[in-house]
């Protein structure tokens, strides 16, 4: 019996729906079923996957809109098993923790993370442009929704600049989108991604390079990377934490994989021509991202800057356009969502102590009291530091050689990533937890209830750390398909080049 | 004997019926508004004026598949008529019900009122079936005249009052602007026939005659479908207008409009379109972008709306542009769902208008989301429809419009399309963060605002949430939801609406 990925779509929003009409005592559980219930197709999904075959598996193909031959085609491989997963488990962490603490209009509040999670999860599962498009600009809404309704002080302000800024780049790829499927020479028009698998790369240079920068806009600024993260800081501090862990988490490796999925299968002569200018973007989004992270105190935005750096050397990976740096890049999107979850939900927690402070300068010596706390954070900081033996070094290692196999400079500039990447992380690591107790804070233990949100998370970057090939297996086949038009594209020019 | 063997000329009834339905139902209503009885003004009226609305919808949907000419040719029923007839029809009744307890009928006396509602609705049937340059002015009269009434029909209210005169100035500019371009057409093609027209527009290309005639024709329409830079009256006289009378303007108006862009422009132009596509894209894309912009400052709802209401005529003209069957079925499509967002929308703003002492300024949505749930889901759902969301109506407008400009060659037409809806973005977020964002207005606030505008209090002057009003607008209420949920259930199930664009677009048979 073969699993319909549409189930796994639609449970979220379906059971965010029936919470919406239930009493608000149950009612606001229901997006919690939902969560655990597609966390359980999800496992199923993988363990029925066939990881010999190259192919998509599972695959649901209908006609949406015939007249624009848009199709409802869903699908999986190598390239969204585990960001499927990611995702099911960092909604279900998510949800969960939002679900112990009380919220305003809690029915309203939960539907939205349902829409979230389904939203999400349709554009990791699409296998139609359209489709991916129509998802990946979706998901923003409930977004919206959440930050604007449950937000921080300041919260509209910072919610329209994100709106905007990544309503911009969604526009801009709806119309390159539109514009592969009505362009590109098939009799009809098809936007399933395997019929402009074939047509799309016969688009002339101009056309594809026009339409690469459209579509860069929408990932980059996704990510966000340097020099299109304006929306972030205010952005970030406009969303409640569990939101943001979430939104952090898991929205900009959809940007990511976007790449790998869309960009360099169709528009293989055009990622070669830009490629320099991406890994250039990709260098200074790890530098600005490293920089400003050192040097801000807000414990959201060390983060947030963080991420813009972690973000960074996907990015470079991806664009190495060798087997090596995507298979790491690939690595590294689940690993940093792994790694940045728990550290939003823990920053969280070290808010509460510090009198609902996030600066770093109120909080201090919150680890004398808190062992466990201080334990788990500690885990979450050494991997997001990519130390030696975890599956974050296994990921930036293969970035790196990927890129050294490419761009031999970039990859020697790029390498002081990850000793700033320690440097910041472990700032922020000691600052909260060693040292003096700040003025206000008080040192508590994470609360038992916290703790069974937190603690799986870290054994899964734990079992990660082990056993990092399981991602990598998994993926290599499907990764080598994707990356395999832009290097017989880029074949010729490095043959000129030698 | 006689009698009968004098042949009469052939009228087809069936062909005619929705027009007859429409200005005998006008007839109908006018008379039953003389009744003494009070329910028979005001219950029975309007229930008369949405069975007539309602009765031309159905003979619409029974000429459907027909394609025939009436009265010699002037005429033509085809499926282009039929399915533009529903929008405005459909905006008719909305209209209908928006107004029923309002102010407005109430001034202007329930059958007259309802009366030239009807009689305007024949006017555009009139104008999307022209299939000559006297039919079209003839339409366009009955379309303008009982509209320039109805605009005035708040009569102790200046604005109203105001809007009525600026309308009919305008709009008789409007009028004899395109009389005058029409002659020139008629100078330069010896026709007034659409068919004949289109035969003779090949011989005449450059000639100045026919080029100015053209140009004329352009800016006497665009006057009325309020495409920039003809556009200026838009906001006063939508804010002026009784709020269901904007609404009724807003999108049957515009349906009837686009309606003669469609049918004059890519069936009697067709052949010259080189002559008037290049203009008319730099058309669209300034009214795309001046629409956009002007609607970002804007507090009063209502301007807000007409704002928006110039930039969505530039998308559609796009559609005209390209001069495709793809083209044209985008428009017809367009113009379905920019129906179901805009009288959500305009239905909510009624609602608020009658429930709080703000009138139309964006103040009244505030909090909404906590205090009128029902109210604010709808209006999102309108907002984010206009804005070009997925998972609404208006997504799949856009694209579709989108993909028809592309692929009739006008692929920066389609970029411009994108950057005017990334500008929408600031207005549209900023009525929804006041409904979900922001708390209710204090009471003492709202009376201070009141009092600046100097707007009657319908409501008692009060913002706190009246239960019993819920109740006593219900038709408001089943408007809004109606359509908003319209909005969202088209925008993931579309099918029906593409049937019958497509069938709209392949009833200009001429085209690609």
């Amino acid at each position: 019996m073969t699993v319909h990925l549409s189930i796994l779509l639609w449970l979220p929003l379906a059971a965010a729906v029936v919470g919406l009409l239930l009493p608000a005592a149950i009612g606001r559980f229901a997006t919690l079923a939902g969560a655990i219930a597609a966390l359980v197709v999800a496992i199923i999904v993988l363990a029925r996957f066939d990881p010999d075959t190259g192919g998509l598996q599972f695959v649901t193909d209908r006609m949406w809109i015939s007249e624009l031959g848009i199709h409802y085609k869903l699908g999986v491989d190598g390239l969204n098993l585990f960001l499927l997963l990611l995702t099911t488990v960092i909604f279900l962490a998510g949800i969960l923790w939002a679900s112990l603490r009380a919220w305003e209009r809690p029915r309203l509040f939960f539907f939205w993370w349902g829409l979230a999670e389904s939203a999400v999860l349709g554009a990791l599962l699409a296998q139609d442009l359209a489709l991916f498009v129509v998802f990946f600009d979706l998901m923003l809404v409930p977004f919206l929704f959440l930050a604007g309704g449950w937000g921080g002080p300041n919260r509209i302000a910072g919610i329209i600049k994100l709106f905007i800024y990544t309503l911009v780049g969604s526009l801009l790829m709806l119309s390159a989108a539109i514009a592969t499927g009505v362009l590109a020479p098939v009799p009809g028009i098809d936007f399933s991604l395997s019929a402009l698998a074939v047509a799309a790369p016969r688009l002339s240079h101009g056309t594809q390079e026009w339409i690469f920068l459209f579509f860069a806009a929408a990932f980059l600024v996704k990510m966000p990377a340097f020099p299109v993260h304006g929306w972030m800081p205010d952005g970030y501090k406009a969303m409640p934490l569990p939101v943001l862990a979430v939104f952090s988490a898991v929205l900009s490796k959809v940007a990511a994989y976007g790449f790998l999925r869309i960009v360099l299968p169709l528009y293989p002569d055009a990622s070669v021509h830009f490629q320099e200018l991406m890994l250039l973007v990709a260098l200074a989004s790890i530098l600005y991202g490293s920089a400003m992270a050192f040097t801000t105190t807000d414990s959201r935005l060390i983060l947030g800057y963080s991420s813009v750096a972690q973000l960074g050397f996907v990015t470079l990976g991806i664009f190495s356009l060798r087997d090596a740096g995507a298979q790491g890049a690939l690595l590294q999107a689940v690993n940093h969502g792994l790694v940045v979850a728990p550290a939003f939900l823990i920053v969280a927690l070290l808010a509460v102590r510090a009198a609902g402070s996030e600066d770093v300068r109120d909080m201090g010596g919150l680890a004398f009291r808190a062992p466990v706390l201080a334990t788990l954070f500690l885990i979450v900081a050494l991997a997001n530091l990519a130390m030696p033996g975890s599956s974050n070094f296994v990921g930036e290692f293969f970035i790196l050689l990927g890129t050294f196999q490419s761009k031999a400079a970039i990859a020697v500039v790029a390498f002081t990533g990850v000793v700033l990447a320690s440097v910041y992380t472990l700032r922020l690591f000691i600052r909260a937890m060693h040292n003096r107790l700040g003025p206000q804070a008080t040192s508590r233990e994470i609360s038992l209830a916290d703790g069974l949100v937190v603690a799986p998370l870290v054994l899964l970057i734990l079992a990660f750390a082990l056993y990092p090939q399981i991602a990598l297996s998994k993926g290599e086949r499907s990764v080598t398909r994707a990356i395999a038009p832009a290097r017989v594209a880029a074949g010729p020019a490095q043959e000129a080049a030698r | 004997m006689i009698v009968a063997a004098a042949k009469g000329p052939h009228i087809d009834w069936a062909g005619m019926s929705p027009l007859l339905a429409l200005l005998g139902g006008a007839v109908v209503v006018l008379l039953a508004g003389l009744l003494r009885p009070r329910w028979a003004r005001e219950a029975l009226v309007p229930f008369l004026a949405v069975a007539a609305f309602a009765a031309a919808i159905g003979l619409g949907v029974w000429q459907l598949d027909e394609r025939k000419d009436l009265i010699s040719a002037a005429l033509r029923v085809d499926a282009l008529t039929s399915v533009l007839s529903f929008v405005f029809c459909a905006g008719g009744i909305a209209a209908v019900l928006l107004s029923w307890r309002g102010v407005a009928p109430r001034e202007a006396a329930h059958g007259e009122f309802y009366a030239l509602l009807l009689t305007s609705a024949g006017g555009m049937w009139v104008l999307v079936a022209a299939q000559n340059l006297v039919s079209l002015f003839l339409g366009l009269e009955l379309l303008s005249v009982p509209l320039y009434v109805l605009c005035a029909t708040e009569m102790e209210r200046e604005r109203s009052l105001e809007s009525g005169l600026k309308y009919l100035i305008i709009g008789s500019v409007g009028s004899a602007t395109l009389l005058y371009g029409l002659a020139f057409v008629y100078g330069a093609t010896g026709t007034t026939d659409y068919a004949a027209i289109a035969r003779a527009a090949g011989g005449v290309t450059g000639d100045p005659l026919f080029l100015t005639g053209i140009a004329l024709t352009v800016v006497g329409l665009a006057f009325k479908s309020s495409v920039a830079p003809f556009h200026q009256w838009t906001p006063d006289v939508y804010q002026g207008a009784p709020t269901s009378i904007t609404a009724f303007m807003a999108v049957a108006t515009k349906a009837a409009a686009f309606g003669v862009f469609l049918r004059f422009f890519n069936v009697a132009l067709g052949p010259a379109t080189d002559e008037w596509a290049p203009a008319l894209a730099a058309l669209a894309a300034i009214t795309i972008i001046v629409g956009n912009v002007g609607a970002i400052g804007q507090s009063s709802l209502k301007r807000l709306m007409a704002w928006s209401s110039v930039a969505q005529a530039g998308y559609m003209l796009a559609g005209v542009v390209v001069g495709t069957r793809l083209g044209v079925s985008a428009t017809v499509f367009y113009l379905g769902v920019y129906l179901f967002m805009n009288l959500a929308a305009f239905a909510v703003i009624v609602a608020r208008e009658r429930e709080t002492a703000l009138g139309d300024d964006i103040a009244s949505v505030q909090g909404l989301g906590a205090t009128r749930p029902a109210l604010a889901l709808a209006m999102t759902a309108a907002m984010l429809g206009l804005a070009g969301i997925p998972a609404t109506a208006g997504f799949i407008g856009k694209f579709y419009l989108i993909d028809a400009a592309i692929d009739g060659a006008y692929t920066w037409l389609g970029v411009v399309i994108v950057i005017g809806s990334m500008v929408s973005l600031a207005y549209y977020l900023r009525v929804l963060a006041a409904m979900w964002m922001q708390a209710a207005p204090e009471p003492s606030e709202a009376v201070a605002v009141s009092a600046a505008t100097g707007r009657p209090a319908l409501a008692g002057g009060s913002t706190e949430a009246d239960p019993e009003l819920g109740r006593r607008q219900w038709e408001v209420w089943a408007v809004a939801l109606v359509f908003g949920a319209a909005t969202i259930v088209f925008g993931i199930v579309p099918s029906p609406l593409f049937d019958l664009a497509t069938k709209a677009g392949d009833a200009l048979t001429n085209l690609l």
